[in-house]
C-alpha cells in the first residue's frame, strides 16, 4: 500500500528533473534502494503504470537497484551479511556491529527524450511549472502534485 | 534522441521537506515532539494514557493520533487528558509528514509542551516516513517475540529509543531480552531503552525523566 507514496513522490521527483533538463519525456528511471527498505518493486510497478498515464513518464520503465544490508564490525572492521541473525562478527566474535548500508532509498538517474514543447492550453516555456499546473490540459500532460 | 539525466535525490525528498517545515513549526512553538511507532497491540495509547497521568502536573501533551479508522484511541487520549487530534488515514498504511501538518493546525501549539504522535499500528513502512517530530520512538512488546528487530530491521533501524512493554509477561514468555537488545543496539548504536510495562507502572519513571529531560532541553534551545 504505501508503494503508492513511494510512486507519486517517484514521478514528482521525475518529472521535476525532466523539466530542469528542459526534456519532454521520460522513458527510463533507475532507483536505488536498499534491502531494508519497506519497498517492493512489484508492488511500486503495478502503482507506477496506473499513475503515469497520460503524464510525461507513461510507458517509463523503472529499474530497482537493490543494495544488500551489510553490517560491519566497529572492532575487526569485517562486514557480514544481515541476514544472518546472529548478529555477531564471525571474524572476531564481537557484537559491536554497525550497519553500514542497506537502508538507500533515492532515485539515481532518468532517461529522456525530446525536448520540451508547449502544448495547447499550456503557458509557452513554463510547461511543468506551478504556473502550467494550474492551467487546464498542462496536469494531465505534467501531472498534479502527491495528494497525501 | 534520448540521454541519461543524474538526479541522486531521496524518492521520499518532497515529504522529508514538509518534514522539516513541521519541526520548525514545532520549534518555534517550544513543543518537543514523538513519533510513536509500533505493531498493533503493543501499547501505544496505553503508554499515552500513562504519559498523560504520570506527568499531568508538569507538561501539558497532545497527542496526533493516526488510525485506519475510528477515533478510539484519540478519546482515551483525551479521556487522559490531553489536547487530543484524531487523523483516519483512509486505508494508508503509515503517517506522512503532510498529514501531521493538517494534525498540527487543529492543535493551539501555545498551550503544548510535548506532542507525541501516535502512528498507525504497523511495523513495516512507518519508519520511511519522516513526521518532522524531534524523536522516534518504538514501542515493542514481549508477545511479539525477541526477534523483532533482526526480521524488521528497517523498522528498528534510525529511532532514538527502544521501549520494551508489558514486562510483566516475563515470567510465561520465552523472551530473551538481552537478545532483543542487541539487535536494536546493532541498529542504534546510541540509542535509549526502556523496559516497562503500562499494566503495573514498572519502568515508566525512567521514560518520564527521559521524556522531561528532553523538553527542557529543547527549550533551552529555543530560548537560546
Amino acid at each position: 500500500m504505501h508503494e503508492l507514496s513511494f510512486a507519486e513522490s517517484t514521478l514528482e521527483l521525475a518529472l521535476r528533473h525532466a523539466r530542469e533538463a528542459g526534456a519532454g519525456r521520460v522513458v527510463g528511471l533507475h532507483l536505488v534502494v536498499g534491502e531494508f527498505t519497506p519497498l517492493e518493486p512489484t508492488s511500486l510497478e503495478f502503482y507506477w503504470e496506473q499513475i503515469t498515464k497520460g503524464t510525461p513518464a507513461d510507458g517509463s520503465h523503472v529499474t530497482v537497484r537493490r543494495v544488500a544490508a551489510q553490517l560491519t564490525c566497529a572492532d575487526c572492521g569485517a562486514t557480514c551479511d544481515a541476514r544472518d541473525e546472529t548478529w555477531v562478527c564471525r571474524g572476531c566474535g564481537s557484537s559491536r556491529l554497525r550497519m553500514t548500508s542497506g537502508d538507500e532509498c533515492f532515485l539515481e538517474s532518468i532517461d529522456v527524450e525530446g525536448a520540451a514543447r508547449s502544448s495547447p492550453g499550456c503557458p509557452s516555456g513554463v510547461l511543468g511549472s506551478d504556473e502550467a499546473r494550474s492551467s487546464p490540459g498542462c496536469e494531465a500532460r505534467w501531472g498534479t502534485e502527491s495528494k497525501s | 534522441m534520448g540521454h541519461r539525466v543524474e538526479v541522486i535525490e531521496d524518492i521520499l525528498s518532497a515529504n522529508d521537506h514538509l518534514a522539516a517545515q513541521n519541526r520548525e513549526r514545532l520549534e518555534a512553538a517550544g513543543v518537543f515532539s514523538v513519533n510513536l511507532m509500533a505493531s498493533p497491540g503493543a501499547g501505544k495509547t496505553s503508554l499515552i494514557e500513562r504519559t498523560a497521568a504520570g506527568l499531568a502536573s508538569e507538561l501539558r501533551l497532545a497527542v496526533i493520533d493516526g488510525d485506519l479508522a475510528t477515533s478510539l484511541d484519540a478519546d482515551r487520549a483525551a479521556a487522559a487528558g490531553a489536547q487530543a487530534v484524531q487523523i483516519n488515514t483512509g486505508g494508508q498504511c503509515h503517517l506522512d509528514a503532510a498529514m501531521v501538518r493538517r494534525g498540527l493546525e487543529k492543535l493551539d501549539l501555545s498551550q503544548v509542551d510535548l506532542l507525541l504522535v501516535e502512528n498507525v499500528g504497523n511495523l513495516v513502512c512507518p519508519s520511511a516516513f519522516d513526521l518532522g517530530t524531534h524523536t522516534r520512538v518504538l514501542i515493542a512488546s514481549v508477545p511479539e517475540g525477541d526477534d523483532k528487530p533482526y526480521k524488521y530491521p528497517g523498522s528498528y533501524h534510525s529511532i532514538d529509543a527502544v521501549l520494551l512493554n508489558k514486562i510483566d509477561l516475563l515470567p510465561y514468555v520465552a523472551f530473551d531480552v538481552k537478545r532483543f537488545l542487541h539487535g536494536v543496539e546493532v541498529l542504534n548504536p546510541s540509542l535509549q531503552s526502556f523496559l516497562v510495562s503500562c499494566q503495573t507502572g514498572e519502568g515508566l519513571e525512567a521514560w518520564f525523566s527521559w521524556l522531561r529531560r528532553e523538553v527542557a532541553g529543547l527549550r533551552a534551545e529555543v530560548v537560546r
